[in-house]
């Protein structure tokens, strides 16, 4: 029996063109949907599943606003069993606060005997990109941690992991539990929630933690957005008519056989 | 004050994100030091000195053997204490092991980073977030700064002048906890040809327009057609698991410069862009005219992929026939 915790991360959804907020900070996400990354999508799918393949329970976790209960109830509506959320502004927390802050919460759920076996988080989030929230949980809670793999099983009370090795094949970890794991997508194809699944979600109380610390920040000054190269485009044509004209080009190259 | 590169090599030497790192690094103005883990490939230490390294730190032995990212931080930890700045590649290996490096050091680091200065006792950097959609300036302060240098933010150029480097051995304690998270197997995959694709004339790239993993057919008989052209993909196709990681363009794949790159169904993201920006003339073929690609190629076609590229394949074989 495996009991799993999956941290998430409430982004937004970019689309398109973006634009920042008054002060340069943060992202102006009012017009925006949000979401999880797409590493995270993948790490929650393997929660469910080893927590369904071993018997144990999956509970996802955030750290954000109380808009991140969005996140968090669909995390439940896939088959997490528990959410805890802690309330904290998360553009004001570093990669250090915000592992710091979900330490506090394993060491007081096993205090208060709930242990959490594996701790499934995405590499990276897609709106900071810091690549170092799973490993400082790792180092907070002193357990063993690898990261960026795209497969998690658990066989025999191993962690067995998966992933791309530089050289192009794949490379495979077991580690002791209790483990860190953080997973990158593209190794397993996260389900969509049933509605069934969806009306379960919705009764589940959202568990909340409040961080006991004051955030020493990222170090961010502020965003810039690239200024937009002016467009010098020639468009050669629309549709397969356009067909002439490109291999035209691709003459005038001298790039044909 | 010196900067330390962590490299990661292969076969044929340091890899050319870490050669584009030492370039990163020597832009700051310090002397620059390289640090080694594990058996290198002959040559190496030559190639390091003309990337500028005056120092290559070595650390070999049984502890090295197989991969784990923890007994590599363990290495560069016990190197780091001369350096202000400590710097790897942003692949995979280069973000883990400086992250945990920075837990090690207590220490801020910086991801992704495309650009950096001295800034009094801090360094300021700037690097990408969102996705690339925007920069960030971030300041690193401490008595070391942690970074990782984004694939192909710069170009990987050897010094002017070459230097012949010290081989200092280093004495690393590893514990049986760093060993914890070996790698335990590797299994070999598809044949890496990204040698092809990176000296390719043409490049036919990709996308997750391309709509699925039998999509590819066109594309791969227009390279056919073409002269020395090769295939390559987005990240979104490898991640799908369409085509193999080593026809991978951009930031975490390869970077091309070639004669003419036509992007097909590829939207333009930064990561993307960074490891084909340098193609002498870009071809976009996108159903979106609003899509980046289209915005900064010299020419594109507005359409369905699976519409012009046989066209564009049909009037190739009519006038080699004609
Ligand atoms: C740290 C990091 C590293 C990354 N490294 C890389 C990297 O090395 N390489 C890389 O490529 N990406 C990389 N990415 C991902 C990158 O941000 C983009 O997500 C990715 O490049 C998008 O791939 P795409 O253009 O194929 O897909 P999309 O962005 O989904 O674009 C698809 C495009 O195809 C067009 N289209 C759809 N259907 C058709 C059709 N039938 N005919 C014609 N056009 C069509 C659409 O209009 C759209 O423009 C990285 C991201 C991060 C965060």
């Amino acid at each position: 029996m495996t009991n799993v915790l999956v941290c998430i991360k409430r982004v937004p959804d970019l689309g398109g063109e973006i634009s920042l907020t008054a002060d340069g900070r943060s992202v102006d996400d009012s017009g925006l949907g949000h979401t999880i990354s797409a590493h995270e999508e993948a790490a929650v799918e393997l929660a469910i599943t080893v927590a369904k393949d071993t018997g144990g329970e999956a509970t996802v976790l955030t750290l954000g606003s109380d808009d991140a209960v969005e996140q968090l109830r669909n995390a439940l509506a896939l088959g997490c069993t528990a959410a805890i959320r802690i309330d904290a502004d998360a553009s004001a927390q570093g990669p250090a606060d915000v592992a710091r802050a979900i330490a506090d919460v394993v060491r007081e759920r096993e205090a208060g005997g709930t242990t959490y076996d594996l701790v499934l988080l995405g590499s990276d989030a897609s709106d900071t990109g810091d690549f170092q929230v799973g490993i400082r949980l790792a180092y907070a809670l002193d357990r063993p941690v690898v990261t960026a793999v795209s497969t998690v099983s658990v066989q025999d009370g191993t962690v067995v992991a998966r992933g791309a090795a530089p050289d192009g094949g794949s490379e495979v970890y077991e580690l002791p539990m209790p483990a860190v794991v953080t997973v990158m997508e593209g190794g397993v194809e996260p389900r969509y929630p049933s509605i069934p699944g969806r009306m379960k979600a919705k009764k589940v109380a959202i568990e909340e933690a409040a961080p006991g610390f004051g955030a020493a920040g990222s170090g961010r000054l502020r965003l810039r957005l690239p200024e937009p190269a002016p467009s010098q485009v020639t468009i050669l044509g629309e549709g397969p008519q356009a067909a002439a004209a490109v291999v035209d080009l691709f003459e005038k190259l001298g790039v044909t056989r | 004050m010196t900067t330390l590169v962590l490299v990661e090599t292969d076969e044929s030497g340091a890899v050319e994100v870490s050669r584009e790192t030492l370039t990163f690094a020597r832009g700051l103005g310090d002397e620059v030091h390289a640090i080694v883990v594990g058996d290198g490939p002959a040559g190496l230490v030559e190639q390091l000195g003309a990337y500028g390294a005056t120092v290559v730190l070595h650390a070999d032995g049984d502890a090295f053997t197989a991969y784990s990212a923890a007994a590599w931080a363990a290495a560069v930890v016990s190197a780091a204490g001369d350096h202000s700045v400590v710097m790897a590649a942003g692949t995979p290996r280069g973000m883990e092991v400086v992250a945990h490096v920075a837990c090690r050091l207590d220490a801020t680091m910086a991801a992704n980073v495309v650009s950096a200065e001295r800034d009094g006792d801090g360094l300021l950097v700037a690097r990408q977030v969102l996705g690339g959609s925007a920069m960030e300036d971030m300041r690193l302060d401490g008595s070391v700064a942690l970074l990782t240098v984004a694939g192909h933010a710069v170009e990987a150029k050897p010094a002017d002048a070459a230097a012949t480097p010290e081989v200092r051995p280093l004495d690393v304690a590893v514990s049986d906890a760093d060993l914890r998270t070996r790698v335990v197997r590797t299994e070999a995959g598809e044949p890496d040809e990204s040698g092809q694709l990176t000296s390719a004339r043409v490049v036919v790239g990709a996308g997750r327009g391309a709509g699925s993993a039998d999509g590819f057919k066109d594309l791969l008989e227009l390279t056919d057609l073409l002269d020395n052209a090769s295939l390559g993909v987005s990240r979104v196709v490898t991640s799908l698991g369409w085509r193999p990681h080593h026809e991978q363009v951009g930031q975490t794949g390869s970077r091309v410069s070639p004669d003419l790159y036509v992007a097909c169904g590829i939207s333009g993201a930064i990561q993307h862009w960074t490891g084909m920006s340098s193609s002498k003339t870009i071809l976009a073929i996108n159903t979106d005219p609003d899509a980046p690609m289209v915005t900064k190629a010299h020419y594109a076609v507005i359409g369905d992929l699976h519409e012009i590229v046989p066209a564009i394949n049909e009037e190739l074989r009519r006038r080699a026939n004609g």
